[in-house]
């Protein structure tokens, strides 16, 4: 039988045809935990064996990314939490400032065909490298730490068939809130997400990890691309090159429903508060006039190389508006390095805008960025919920890099392509 | 089992559950459990806690999106709601409930008014509405879920058995 992706990847894990709608086991070759989410997870291990334990310790990663550099005692001692088991298991452990999991994943870890659990919601961006990757909760991910294999539901398959090209300002985070707006935020609840088509050559990578990062926004499972050429130079860049394989759906296999998406017909989208799935064009918003407070460019949907170089295009040679603070966080050491290297992050400082270390920075509003009462930000992250930045009396609007560029120049909500 | 409805709107997040500026208190679950479901309508958690009336959480369509914290159902379990329902769950917190043996239903949950009293039958499925005299059935609990839930919870049946060990009638499609 012809398979979508996720068939294939499990199918090849469990040695056997597996068929949407029935339970597997699979061995799992990943487990992911990070600061807040760890220390419960050790809590069940220990209920589980009696004692700290790893089934394959150089397969279990700890990340520290979501309050690092910690703020307050009881959070440093979640961190210390997590060096511990390392210390105790042979876990790895990617401490503060080294970068967000789900990044560190695609650059240090997973490869196609892999099957990856992670008690963080965004764990299904690492499908844009062609791994089963899912998020689960703390004990789900105790059980698949502990006993290096968990179960799933064999999911549904919606297939994306992307055509044409983005026009000129308007990039994957556009694409993937148009998604969002066509299926609605339940509309991949149990779901494989998988993409297609002769337009997906022309994503990058970091293009890709967008849009499997935000799955989640749409209830999935699992946001899935194919691995091709573009993550076979991903992986070599990583020097990674022998983890490549290629991995595709078969022609012929069953979707749930197969949507096309014209590329060239989309704008630069927004989501509005308090939900992902409020989407709006920018030029609509514009039209509001919506003072904001603070840009936030970062996270594991835009926190990568190609976001900050469009945040770049529109920084470059201008000033961040003089009521407005700009937050910029590369999503992890590497995509930092790399700024530097190509002077992005000249450009950033020279525009006044604030830089800040690998990690999650004010998305989960924890640990800094957290917005006053009444504020508004524009951030290129993939939640918008109230009480995301820390406080349920202000607005977050979701937007592209570029498109929360523009923004941080005017002070205003702005479409971008004035800018270019 | 037996409680009073406590009615809450579409997309309640695993944020408005369990605020993620009370981060730290995850570690200290006696403190956090006074601020849960605190964004979504302040007045639950004082309620819950009071201790003189059961409550059951009565979400609407999507509850539990967002976050994977864990922490979220643990709140809602931890302030003694011995069942959720709502119109549809979002995945992780779906499976999170069942892992710590909070079990969560599926119905329309549109004709439960705030206050109702209700009555649930998990074996049938049905909870009856003791204010309006009505009965509703939800949808079926997968297997798999039946079979965790039955255990108390994943960690339970792991112990239990050894392993994950799921018979052929848990695992068909
Ligand atoms: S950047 Fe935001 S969404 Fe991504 S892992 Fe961190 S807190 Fe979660």
């Amino acid at each position: 039988m012809p398979m979508t992706l996720a068939e294939k990847i499990l199918s090849q894990k469990v040695g056997r045809e597996v068929k949407p709608g029935e339970i597997v086991i699979s061995p799992v070759d990943w487990t992911v935990v990070q600061d807040g989410t760890g220390p419960l997870t050790f809590d069940m291990i220990r209920a589980l064996k009696g004692k700290d334990f790893a089934h394959n310790p150089s397969h279990a990663i700890l990340t520290i990314d979501h309050t690092g550099p910690s703020p307050r005692a009881d959070l440093s001692n979640f961190q210390v939490a997590l060096r511990k088991f390392s210390e105790t298991t042979g876990a790895i452990v990617e401490d503060v400032g080294q970068g967000i999991s789900h990044l560190l994943l695609a650059e240090r870890y997973v490869g196609p065909g892999d099957v990856v659990v992670g008690a963080d919601s965004h764990t299904s961006t690492a499908g844009g490298i062609a791994a089963f990757a899912t998020g689960m909760g703390s004990t789900d991910a105790a059980i698949a730490m502990s006993l290096g294999k968990m179960w799933f539901r064999v999911p549904e398959t919606i297939r994306f068939e992307l055509k044409g090209k983005l026009p000129d300002g308007v990039y994957s985070k556009d694409l993937v809130l148009h998604i969002l707006d066509t299926i609605g935020e339940e509309g991949g609840l149990y779901r494989s997400m998988e993409y297609g088509g002769e337009a997906l050559a022309d994503l990058s990578m970091d293009a890709r990890f967008t849009m499997t990062s935000m799955a989640q926004e749409a209830g999935a499972k699992l946001g899935l691309m194919p691995s091709d050429e573009a993550t076979k130079q991903h992986l070599e860049h990583h020097g990674r090159g022998d983890r490549w394989i290629a991995l595709d759906a078969d022609p012929g296999a069953s979707y749930e429903k197969t949507i096309e998406i014209q590329l060239d017909k989309l704008e630069p989208l927004m989501a509005v508060p308090h939900q992902p799935g409020n989407v709006k064009t920018a030029r609509e918003v514009e039209k509001e006039g919506v003072a904001v407070h603070q840009v936030f460019i970062g996270t594991c949907t835009n926190g990568r190389l190609d976001d900050l170089r469009a945040t770049a295009r529109v920084l470059k040679g201008r000033q961040v508006h003089k009521k407005t603070r700009c937050l910029i966080i590369p999503g992890s050491q590497h995509v930092y390095r790399e700024a530097l290297r190509e002077g992005l992050i000249e450009i950033f400082v020279d525009a006044g805008a604030v830089v800040g270390s690998p990690g999650c920075g004010p998305c989960p509003g924890i640990h800094m960025g957290v917005l006053g009462d009444g504020e508004v930000c524009v951030a290129a992250q993939n939640r918008n919920f109230k009480g995301r930045l820390g406080n349920p009396k202000a607005f977050v609007y979701l937007a592209s890099p570029i498109t929360a560029a523009a923004t941080a120049v005017e002070g205003k909500i702005a479409d971008p392509r004035r800018f270019l | 089992m037996r409680g009073t409805a406590w009615k809450f709107g579409d997309n309640i997040s695993t944020d408005l559950i369990a605020p993620g500026r009370y981060y730290h208190l995850r570690s200290n679950m006696p403190e956090f459990v006074k601020h849960v479901l605190e964004d979504a309508d302040e007045k639950f958690a004082p309620a819950a806690l009071a201790g003189d009336k059961t409550y059951i959480v009565v979400g609407s369509r999507n509850f539990g999106q967002g976050s994977s914290r864990e922490v979220a159902a643990r709140l809602i379990k931890a302030v003694n709601v011995p069942v959720v329902l709502a119109k549809s769950f979002a995945r992780i917190f779906y499976r999170n409930c069942f892992n710590i043996g909070l079990p969560a239903l599926i119905l329309d949950t549109e004709p439960i008014q705030h206050g109702d009293e209700l009555g649930i039958d998990m074996e049938k499925g049905e909870i009856r509405n003791l204010t309006r005299k009505e009965t509703y059935q939800s949808g079926a609990i997968p297997p798999v879920m039946q079979t965790i839930l039955k255990e108390g919870g994943i960690v339970e049946y792991v112990k239990k058995h050894g392993d994950l060990v799921f018979d052929n009638k848990i695992s068909r499609a």
